[in-house]
């Protein structure tokens, strides 16, 4: 994890999510900041607010006339007068506002229904099962490491058309876009030009063969009879690529992170297989990865606070599926639990597009990996490390097979 | 066969395609080309999936989903729906 920043002393005042104590554990944060608050500010990256009532976060996500997606990372860059505008914005249509955001939105919403998802069902199974079988006969090995990461690249690589080869190049940009946010802007720059040189050969390739993927498909697209311009396109690849595989990853090793801590879990999940809609629904409020964040998009008073032009918040969907307002026992995993009005993907029209394929991919994995290891725990607790900045899962899961299952 | 006493909407004015009530209850809604979704039909609700219906209600994020008792009189016209329940 890095950390180029000072220590936080009062989170209600001076918040970062990159700190370590946010990072090890930043429920008792919120919930501390939702007695207290429920908004708190931070003169950080520049000035950024944090709502953590899930009243507060469902009124910013649906408020796009006070708010940009323009930019959706907090770092210490922003968007400036020679990048992409809004209603576009770098990455659509994550960076989108109406009414461009849907437009680009209806475009890609037909790849990621339920019948595409379930299309690529088969092969996420097969690879679990083949990630799973390389662990053969080794009583302790890293989750995060050597299975759960490898689900969802491997999953958006063949979604994209890329070879299965770019895997590992994937992983590494990822932790440079996302976790790496307190980086200088210089050197933050240099990596985006990096994933963009990487996207254009995807895209040059795709474009002297085309064929049955989703690249393919960004570039028959059009939009009112034109085809979509290239940065355009680039941009949406690049918002697939990032919001589809760190996010994922992050579930199904938060999921597993319970399940090896919790043994009645564990031992239910495995012997009642028609719990697994429900309990997916459960870890996914429970460990919802994903904190969104907005820019200001002009000043206003938002409830006392004098939001500014240009200030960052923090748009915490993890902390508004623990709020007790809406969900009874908010820190407890209920695996049964038949309510549940959860948060994980998002509210209004930023939905996450890939919610359907995040789903799929997160009980496949619990699936198989119950089917081989229904029985197994933390090799040891304080080795797990947990990722820095807005998608929250363990990065490195050490875990201890105590019985063989198939 | 038995008649329906509630009815089912999607306010699609509300729905950003979660899917979760088609999850929930594929007999009760469908998805359009976006995933968005709607109602079967009229929407008319067989006494053996009501509780099927309110979960799809309790677990819709966007509050995109009503349910409501018929009145009397779209009792006595409600046509007889076939009860199919999942197992």
């Amino acid at each position: 994890m890095t950390n180029r920043h000072p220590p936080v002393g009062d989170f209600a005042t001076d918040f970062d999510h990159t700190d370590p104590a946010w990072v090890a554990d930043p429920y008792p944060i919120w919930d501390d900041l939702r007695q207290r608050c429920p908004v708190a500010h931070s003169d950080r990256y520049g000035g950024t607010w944090l709502p953590v009532t899930h009243d507060l976060v469902s009124e910013v996500a649906y408020d796009h006339e006070h708010f940009t997606s323009r930019a959706v990372v907090v770092s210490e860059w922003r968007p400036g007068p020679d990048d992409l505008p809004a209603p576009i914005g770098l990455s659509p249509p994550i960076t989108s506002d109406p009414p461009f955001h849907g437009i680009a939105r209806r475009m890609l919403l037909p790849a990621f229904t339920p019948t595409p998802t379930a299309a690529l069902e088969p092969f996420t199974r097969e690879l679990c099962r083949e990630l799973l079988k390389a662990t053969d006969g080794r009583t302790s090995f890293d989750a995060a490491l050597e299975y759960a990461q490898h689900i969802p690249v491997r999953v958006i690589v063949r979604f994209l058309g890329f070879r299965q080869e770019d895997a590992d190049m994937f992983r590494s940009i990822i932790r440079l876009v996302l976790e790496e946010v307190d980086l200088p802007v210089e050197e933050r720059e240099e990596r985006f030009t990096e994933v963009d040189a990487f996207m254009d050969a995807q895209i040059e390739d795709h474009v002297a063969h085309p064929r049955d993927d989703l690249t393919s498909f960004l570039l028959e697209a059009e939009i009112d009879g034109h085809k979509l311009p290239v940065e355009l396109i680039r941009g949406t690849m690049v918002l697939l690529m990032i919001a589809g595989i760190d996010t994922t990853w992050s579930a199904i090793c938060a999921s597993l992170w319970h399940l090896a801590r919790h043994p009645q879990d564990r031992r239910r999940l495995a012997t009642e297989p028609a719990l697994m809609d429900t309990a997916v629904e459960e870890l996914l409020r429970a460990y919802a990865p994903v904190t969104m964040a907005r820019l200001v998009a002009a000043d206003f008073d938002f409830h006392g606070h004098p939001f500014k032009e240009g200030d960052w918040l923090l748009l915490p969907f993890p902390a508004a599926n623990r709020d007790p307002a809406v969900f009874e026992n908010p820190g407890q995993v209920q695996l049964d639990r038949a309510r549940n009005r959860h948060a994980a993907f998002g509210l209004g029209r930023h939905r996450c597009l890939g919610s359907n394929l995040a789903r799929m991919e997160l009980r496949v994995a619990l699936q198989e990996w119950l089917a081989r290891y229904p029985d197994f725990e933390l090799s040891d607790p304080a080795a797990v490390t947990w990722s820095a900045g807005q998608v929250r899962g363990p990065r490195t899961l050490p875990v201890t097979i105590r019985q063989n299952g198939s | 066969m038995t008649r329906a006493t509630f009815r089912v909407h999607v306010d699609p004015g509300r729905c950003q395609g979660h899917n979760r009530c088609y999850s929930v209850s594929p007999d009760l809604f469908e998805l359009d080309d976006l995933g968005m979704s709607s109602e079967v039909g009229p929407g008319l609700v067989p006494v053996g999936l009501v509780s099927q219906a309110r979960l799809a209600v309790a677990n819709c994020p966007e509050h995109a989903i009503s349910l409501t008792e018929l009145t009397e009189a779209e009792l006595t016209e409600a046509p007889e729906v076939k009860a199919e329940v999942r197992p």
